[in-house]
């Protein structure tokens, strides 16, 4: 079912990464970079997550020149158990707090529970915000960081990042028009090394259903953007999109995880990036920017995410999937 | 529908390219091999240690130099590199057991370190002394009845 939404608008977003984003060729859009150090100068990876979204909230309250007390709502999930990169970073702000989970499909799926509860009247802004980084996710989902377990190509690398979006009623030049809520498939992937075979078909489910039923086109809009499909996943999406939908996509498609980096130089990145922070880094910099900015009139941000632990892995249960939906016009 | 999507995953996975991978562990593994031999030399002729002596030594000082270059931080991208040619040693098996305890050091000595230093290695001793034991009872069986 499509949310429609009547009266919630972007009013800024904000966006820290670590080193390899910051050499990747967005490097020069984002707020703030630690450019040489993956600890960010905490003791820990688990710390330095923290202090990657604790920046982009701060540096989102400057922008947006709010205080934490005119913030009504925050919304924030991560990949960590429990979530607590999201619950000790949001700490501070000192407002009430929703976490949520839906691996790295969560920034798109805040977006939609903030766009809800501000066109409902319940709230008057919400602030969604994501985080995640390659250590901490190496340690939780496979081998020690420091242990050099090779890797097939298709495998992907973990974005290092903080991201946070503002979501208001007042009027500003972004309007958030509508979305769609995710289903969860299952396409019998066992593969934890090929995520992108994993999410393809969640983000085609979602696609198509968004749209037949809001009657629209591929070519109605300025761009596609999916989450972290990666090199190969992105080839079988396009392929799934036309062998079951018959629906052809084309140069206005593209995918967030090969976005972010330079796959050609930055060999140790694999298939490209993924992570909740992987799609927010590039949406809330370089989309937002380019709404902005007239580049862009029309945009569908759709993030992938793969719904597993370790444990269900070691399992050998199927490895689910999820995509959320959600669609920025300029004004 | 789901096969005609495996079709479709198949069709888009890059091949690896397991000869070059082989052949670069093959190579690898030998130095290590090959390095072992004229450390094991050196021991005998300086320190005037007999082989059986000189070989511990040997031992201990690749588990030293894998360990240290694990903490070093460059280690990891030497086995990305060589892969099996550097698991597969003594080197592998030092690497695993120091970056489990570099990861888990903010944990503490006891529920960090303590608990997950044998994470990656636990299996390989497990099954290492399960199978001696096995093999052991081969052999004595064969002693004892041929």
């Amino acid at each position: 079912m499509i949310l429609n939404f009547r009266n919630v608008y972007l009013d800024n977003a904000s966006t820290v990464c670590g080193p390899y984003e910051a050499s990747g060729p967005l490097g020069k859009n984002f707020d703030k970079k630690y450019v040489d150090d993956l600890y960010c100068k905490e003791k820990s990876f688990e710390k330095a997550e923290v202090r990657l979204l604790e920046d982009s909230l701060k540096i989102l309250l400057r922008k947006t020149k709010l205080k934490s007390s005119d913030i009504d709502l925050v919304i924030a999930g991560d990949l960590l158990n429990q979530i607590t990169s999201s619950c000790y970073a949001s700490l501070k702000l000192n407002c009430p707090f929703l976490g949520i989970y839906t691996a790295c499909a969560t920034s798109i799926e805040g977006m939609l529970i903030a766009s809800t509860f501000i066109d409902s009247g319940k709230v008057n802004n919400a602030l969604v915000a994501c985080s995640s980084h390659n250590m901490t996710s190496e340690k939780q989902f496979r081998n020690p960081t420091e242990y050099g377990s090779p890797k097939p190509k298709t495998a992907t690398f973990t974005a290092t990042g903080g991201a946070s979006v503002l979501l208001s009623n007042k009027p500003s030049k972004i309007r958030v028009v509508n979305g769609l809520i995710g289903t969860i498939v299952d396409y019998n992937q066992k593969d934890a090394f090929n995520m992108g075979a994993v999410m393809a078909p969640a983000a085609a489910d979602t696609l198509y259903k968004y749209l037949k039923e809001t009657d629209t086109k591929v070519e109605d809009y300025d761009l596609i953007l999916t989450g972290d499909l990666g090199l190969y996943g992105k080839e079988i999406f396009k392929d799934l999109m036309k062998y079951n939908y018959n629906i052809k996509l084309g140069s206005n498609y593209n995918d967030c995880g090969v976005m972010l980096y330079n796959l050609d130089e930055q060999k140790e990145v694999l298939a490209g990036g993924s992570g909740p922070v992987c799609s927010a880094l590039v949406n809330y910099s370089t989309i937002i920017k380019g709404l902005m900015e007239d580049k862009y009139k029309k945009v569908l941000l759709i993030a992938t995410g793969a719904l597993f632990s370790p444990i269900t892995v070691y399992q050998k249960e199927n490895i689910l999937s999820i995509a959320n939906l959600i669609c920025l016009e300029a004004i | 529908m789901n096969k005609k999507y495996e079709e479709i995953v198949f069709l888009h996975k890059p091949k690896e390219n397991k000869l070059k991978y082989a052949i670069v562990a093959f190579l690898v593994g030998g130095l290590v091999g090959l390095l072992g031999e004229v450390l094991i030399r050196i021991y005998v002729s300086c320190f005037d240690l007999s082989r059986n002596d000189a070989s511990l030594y040997m031992i201990i000082t690749f588990i030293f130099m894998a360990s240290l270059f694990t903490a070093l931080g460059f280690f990891d991208k030497l086995v990305v590199k060589a892969k099996a040619g550097l698991l597969i040693p003594i080197t592998g098996f030092a690497h695993s057991m120091t970056s489990a305890a570099l990861d888990y050091k903010n944990e503490g000595p006891i529920f960090g370190i303590g608990s997950n230093v044998f994470k990656l290695a636990g299996s390989v001793i497990f099954y290492g002394v399960v199978s001696a034991w096995i093999f052991g009872m081969i052999r004595y069986l064969w002693e004892v009845l041929v």
